[in-house]
């Protein structure tokens, strides 16, 4: 089986896989890291979202093979020690989350709008989501939470 | 997925190698599409051969009549890019509605066209924006590349390497989604490039991207948006699907084409 | 005092963990030695089932064993059960044709399960499945419920014409007599589309057998963990409770869906003692569209009588309901007892009549999803009153305002069996009316048609029946279990304490609504309060939580655990103290001597009834630790009115939704934060039920609807900001005076969405369309207007 190395959450880690292995599996079958959540097969829910050097991608649709070398980040990754994004704090704060499940990948993709766009409008965070489903909360609320998240994260 | 055997390409010759020796050999770009595919078994490729690491697949140029983009762009390149927003604005809005953000951070205009899903945005920006495709082995036109539902001129182990665009005097783009895969139902470039006009329609025929001559005809060199509307486009020959009629999507052929063209303006 | 008790919007203790990726459902759950399973499904909707051979697949790499119906049928399974059982017209039960986990000698739906293959890795028992050659008689399906009753084919072949039961409700010969004096007989025709969950955790089980001791314990992902151990135990693999464990942890969304009892627990769990080892199985999302238990799925012809002055006389309802392939769980209730026992909605209409056939079809079994029954009653009297308004030239508000049941009726007898215990109708419907500026719309109006735009708006009042349930009733009615719940508090020695409820959170937010419930009820802060749930080996029972029944019926358990620690703290606090028993008040978190300085705070009195050093011994117990059941009177009736406001673009049939106002009476609120954010997603899920989702069978019954590429689930720019309110009086069937609030959002807001589009496309000579309103529909409609 080939070798694949990267950087997770800052740190270095390889291993050997099959070439069918996903991004995905890898992180949560080799490295624990469960927080990355499988919703769908067909690459449409979001639910997995991670960054990919600094990008927001779909780790179900991509072989961990072709992250070889990349600096992956998850959102076990976002929090500073014990304090927490900003974006994660906003979807505290306005309850921008119900079963929880879709919530990881909701906060990685929210992360990445910022960075693309850092004040975005409510129905440009709507189209952003496109990716990204929901079955708990209709939207309404991790709508607010984005739009305070990306406020607080211009500080 | 079954398995396969992986090899990250270093060069385009190291690629059509690994593809020309492998059994059943296929190249990987952005894998949107691919690996969904594998993924639901529904293709058993012996070797993927990953083209990420081809440094001269990616990238925009600007040829001066003519805007060339690398087979291994993305979506989220093309669309953020300054020389294709300045240039071909319709193109760079087409590929900031491709799928959904995390699509445009990997999809590749060559993926998506090598792939040439009827439903896909690309070709119909090919086809109205009279691009050429280039290849390791040749250019063609897009009209000649897009060829059926899925089937494109390439041949086995032919590699799309750039497509290059003119610059268009007036283009536009209208998408009328599906409303579960955000596929278009009906989508229609409509262009007017050195007194030529093209209205290139996606997702609405059964063999693919068409030029619908009848709405050409009514846009006429003004691109007369009121006349594209009034088109009664025929439903022979057209998708229909619990999403949409033939007849639906006939009808949407104009509207679509109509609003095209009042954005192109 | 504290600030964290009933009616403060308490940020949410869950939302760390899920926050930063640390949340446990049952997927990240991995247990040492695991194995893998993978389901073999049926490919057909209808077939005889003649050899299954493994013998390739047995010998393939990493297989651990290969088991079939057979197999399961060798060792005495029993078949997955249901319910609730009920009654034809004649008196006799259902047909309950037998359902066994693993297809025995035909498959009934496409996805039925054929056979499980246990590997080292997922992939290779995959690959391996691949290699099972399945024997085939392919039969014609009964996919048509139409069809079905004709005979079409027999699903059960003990069930020849495809009917489960054929149920009546009401007064037949009263309602006869009210249409015969009739002013008006307003008629339609209505479907209930077919919906599928999709809660975004797919279903997973992991199972586990412990052969020394003889213990099962299965991880699954369920709303009701000790049902599945009631049902599963001893109905199916006769284990005894005191050998099995049901776990579910977090749970990401269940919406109804994972209530059911599903195959693939009663199988991982059988299979578990064969192969030794622990097994894992985790669906993928186009398993969870071909077995997950669908929503709704009704056909109904209904008839309104009333009088000269446009009072309702008579309602008569004909409803064929789909149950699909197999009696699910709870399948049985939800069209009859959950469905017509509403039909007087929030109006006068004093007689009524309801019959209801139920129908076998080669699909996926139908059971309960947000609202069962509520939902699809709701939908069809909302649309029946409005068309009574536009037949009648009585306008849409005035016809509900002329029969609503008033404020001073109450407690409210119906014609259909319940009695509405509290409620105020006309409040809550005149504040939603101006919430959602009624009066301007008709300037929005003319705004709308200037842009070449149609506009229309629409009205939908609802009452609910939840809080399910009280057993007596429900045990009348036919369901086979009790509804009560059940509550542990357990007060530490340093006075922090732990609640363990029988109920389930999936979303709902219990870790933080229950906490408040103690926090109010000791006066001490909410981060004092730890709630635990999903595991049968902690908690000491329960019924699990749907039909908004956690803060009714859970809650007043809680609240009776927690009087029962305070009683007893009070006899400690009145030793200690020196006082008599009566003279010890407890408020906010101390307990003092009336009238004096002399008191003990919560801590203190906790600290003494573990360290009982000074204790009244004799006379009590040490410890702080209470049980309680609580099971309720009647159910709780939440109502409201829901608004919906559209644009149409009738060049391409695109809804708009522009506003939508919902105001529900949901009684007490407890966390206003999350009661708003119970509404928001059910209203989204009714906004998709009649905007964007419905299930497609072919004629063959292959699921045309599949995958997310072919079934619309609501996305964030297909939906409006929500502008909700609560309107409540105070219920009147349980201590917490609370309703339930979990499922109005999906009862209330298809029919506004409806009447909103019909009311925008009258001008244009439209008069019904059907649900999804896709864009695809409305421009058809309009055209063939």
């Amino acid at each position: 089986m080939p070798t694949v190395s990267m950087t997770v959450n800052g740190k270095s880690v390889s291993a050997e896989v099959e070439p069918r292995t996903l991004l995905v599996q890898y992180l949560r079958e080799h490295l624990g890291l469960t927080g990355t959540h499988v919703g769908c097969d067909t690459s449409q829910c979001g639910a997995c979202v991670v960054h990919v050097d600094g990008e927001s991608a779909k780790s179900c649709t991509m072989l961990a093979m072709q992250a070889e070398g990349s600096d992956v980040s998850t959102i076990e990754g976002l929090a500073d020690g014990d304090t927490l994004h900003p974006m994660q704090e906003a979807f505290r704060e306005n309850h921008g989350l119900q079963c929880g499940f879709c919530t990881p990948g909701m906060v990685m993709s929210a992360v990445d709008l910022v960075r693309t766009n850092a004040d975005p409008s409510e129905q440009e965070v709507r189209e952003w989501l496109e990716g990204n489903l929901c079955r708990c909360t209709g939207y309404h609320n991790i709508v607010k939470s984005i739009l305070a998240g990306a406020k607080a994260m211009q500080g | 997925m079954y398995n396969f055997n992986y090899k990250k390409a270093s060069s385009r010759d190291d690629a059509v190698a690994a593809q020309s020796s492998a059994d059943d050999g296929s190249y990987l770009a952005g894998g949107m599409t691919l690996i969904p595919t594998l993924k639901q078994r529904l293709a058993q490729p012996s070797d993927l051969i990953d083209l990420a690491d081809v440094g001269d697949l990616a990238g925009i140029s600007d040829d001066g009549g003519a805007i060339t983009i690398g087979a291994m762009t993305t979506h989220a390149t093309v669309a953020e890019s300054e020389v294709v927003t300045s240039k071909i604005p319709a193109l760079a809005a087409l590929a900031g509605h491709i799928g959904d953000p995390q699509v445009r951070n990997r999809g590749t205009i060559g993926g998506s066209i090598a792939n040439n899903d009827p439903a896909a945005d690309y070709p119909a920006g090919c086809v109205g924006l009279n691009a050429t495709i280039i290849t390791n082995k040749r250019e063609l036109p897009a009209e000649d590349f897009f060829t059926d539902l899925f089937e494109t001129a390439l041949e086995e182990g032919e590699l799309v390497t750039a497509v290059s665009f003119p610059i268009p005097d007036k283009a536009a783009y209208a998408k009328f989604p599906n409303p579960a895969s955000r596929y278009a139902i009906v989508g229609v470039m409509v262009a007017q490039t050195g007194g030529e006009t093209r209205a290139a329609v996606t997702g609405a025929s059964q063999s693919g991207v068409f030029r619908a001559a009848d709405i050409e005809a009514a846009l006429g060199s003004g691109l007369d948006a009121a006349a594209a509307k009034e088109v009664k486009v025929s439903a022979d020959n057209l998708n229909a699907d619990i999403h949409a009629s033939a007849e639906y999507r006939a009808h949407l052929i104009s509207i679509m084409a109509s609003r095209a063209a009042a954005a192109a303006g | 005092m504290t600030d964290t008790g009933i009616g403060a919007s308490v940020r949410r203790v869950e939302d760390k963990r899920f926050l930063t990726g640390r949340g446990n459902y049952t997927d990240d759950i991995d247990q040492h030695g695991q194995a893998y399973a993978w389901m073999l499904r049926s490919p057909h909707a209808h077939a005889r089932l003649n050899n299954v051979d493994t013998a390739a697949a047995a010998s393939a790499p990493g297989v651990i064993a290969i088991f079939t119906g057979a197999d399961m049928a060798a060792d005495e399974v029993g078949g997955l059960p249901c319910g609730w059982q009920i009654h034809n017209k004649d008196g006799s039960p259902m047909n309950e044709p037998a359902h066994p986990p693993l297809a025995v000698d035909k498959v009934r739906h496409v996805g039925d399960q054929v056979a499980v293959v246990i590997a080292e890795t997922k992939a290779q028992a995959r690959d391996a499945a691949e290699l099972i050659a399945v024997d085939y008689d392919v039969l014609p399906a009964a996919i048509d419920m139409n069809a079905a009753l004709a005979g079409a084919s027999a699903v059960h072949d003990d069930v020849p014409d495809n009917m489960c039961f054929d149920w009546e409700i009401g007064d037949k010969d009263a309602t006869e007599t009210a249409f015969s004096g009739a002013a008006h007989v307003i008629s339609i025709d209505v479907v209930n589309n077919r919906l599928i969950p999709n809660a975004m955790e797919p279903r997973a089980a992991i199972a586990h057998h412990d052969s020394s001791t003889g213990h099962y314990t299965l991880h699954t992902t369920t709303q009701n963990p000790h049902v599945i151990r009631l049902l599963m135990g001893a109905f199916v693999l006769q284990i005894p409770e005191h050998k099995l464990r049901i776990v579910s942890h977090d749970v990401g969304g269940g919406f109804g869906s994972k209530i059911s009892h599903y195959a693939e627990e009663a199988i991982l769990t059988w299979a578990s003692a064969k192969v030794t080892q622990p097994i894992k199985w985790v669906a993928e999302r186009s398993e969870s569209f071909m077995t997950d238990a669908h929503g709704r799925d009704h056909e109904t012809h209904a008839e309104l009588a009333m009088d000269a002055d446009g009072n309702f006389t008579g309602l008569r309802v004909a409803t064929k309901a789909n149950i699909g392939a197999y009696l699910s769980t709870f399948g049985s209730s939800v069209p009859t007892y959950l469905y017509a026992t509403l039909m007087a909605g929030v109006y006068t209409t004093p007689a009524i009549y309801c019959e209801v056939k139920t129908v076998f079809t080669n699909t996926v079994p139908v059971d309960a999803y947000r609202g069962a029954g509520r939902p699809e009653c709701t939908y069809l009297l909302e649309r029946l009153v409005n068309k009574a308004a536009r037949e009648t030239g009585i306008d849409p508000v005035e016809i509900r305002r002329k029969n609503m049941i008033q404020a001073d009726q109450f407690p409210y007898q119906t014609p259909v069996a319940l009695q509405y215990d509290v409620g105020d109708y006309p409040t809550a419907f005149n504040t939603a009316l101006q919430a959602a500026d009624y009066e301007g719309f008709a300037q929005r109006r003319a705004e709308s048609e200037s842009n070449g735009k149609q506009r229309g708006i629409g009205i939908s009042t609802y009452i609910e029946a939840c809080g399910i349930a009280p057993s007596a009733v429900a045990g009348a009615l036919g369901a086979r279990a009790g509804l009560y719940e059940s509550a542990q508090v357990r007060v530490h020695p340093t006075g922090s304490v732990t609640v363990y409820t029988g109920t389930h959170s999936h979303g709902q937010g219990h870790e933080t609504t229950f906490a408040q419930l103690v926090s109010e009820s000791f006066g001490i802060p909410a981060d004092q309060v730890e709630v635990s749930h999903g595991d049968t080996g902690e908690v000491q029972f329960g019924m699990g939580t749907y039909g908004s029944r956690s803060l009714a019926v859970g809650g007043p358990a809680i609240l009776k655990a927690c009087n029962k620690v305070i009683d007893k703290a009070k006899k400690i606090a009145a030793h200690i103290l020196e006082a008599s028993e009566a003279d010890i008040e407890f408020t906010d978190g101390v307990f003092r001597v009336s009238g004096t300085d002399r008191e003990m705070a919560f801590g203190e009195v906790s600290l003494a009834a573990y360290v009982p050093h000074n204790y009244p011994i004799e006379e009590i117990e040490p410890g702080l630790d209470e049980n309680a059941f609580y099971d309720p009177l009647n159910f709780s009736f939440p109502a409201g009115c829901h608004i919906c406001e559209v644009e149409v673009d009738p060049d391409t049939g695109v809804i708009d939704i522009a506003n939508f106002t919902a105001v529900d009476d949901v009684g007490r609120v407890v966390n206003p934060m999350i009661v708003e954010g119970q509404v928001h997603g059910g209203v989204a899920q009714g906004i998709g039920q009649a905007l964007l989702e419905g299930c497609v069978y072919d004629d063959a019954g292959q699921l045309l609807t599949g995958s997310y590429m072919d079934y619309t689930m609501p996305r964030a720019d297909d939906l409006p900001n929500l502008n909700v309110g609560t309107q409540s009086v105070m219920g009147a069937s349980n201590p917490l005076e609370v309703k339930g609030v979990g499922e109005v959002g999906a009862i209330g807001s298809p029919p506004a969405v409806i009447n909103a589009i019909l009311d925008a496309l009258a001008p244009l000579g439209v008069d019904d369309i059907s649900m999804p309103a896709t864009p695809s529909k409305v421009w058809q409609a309009i055209q063939n207007a």
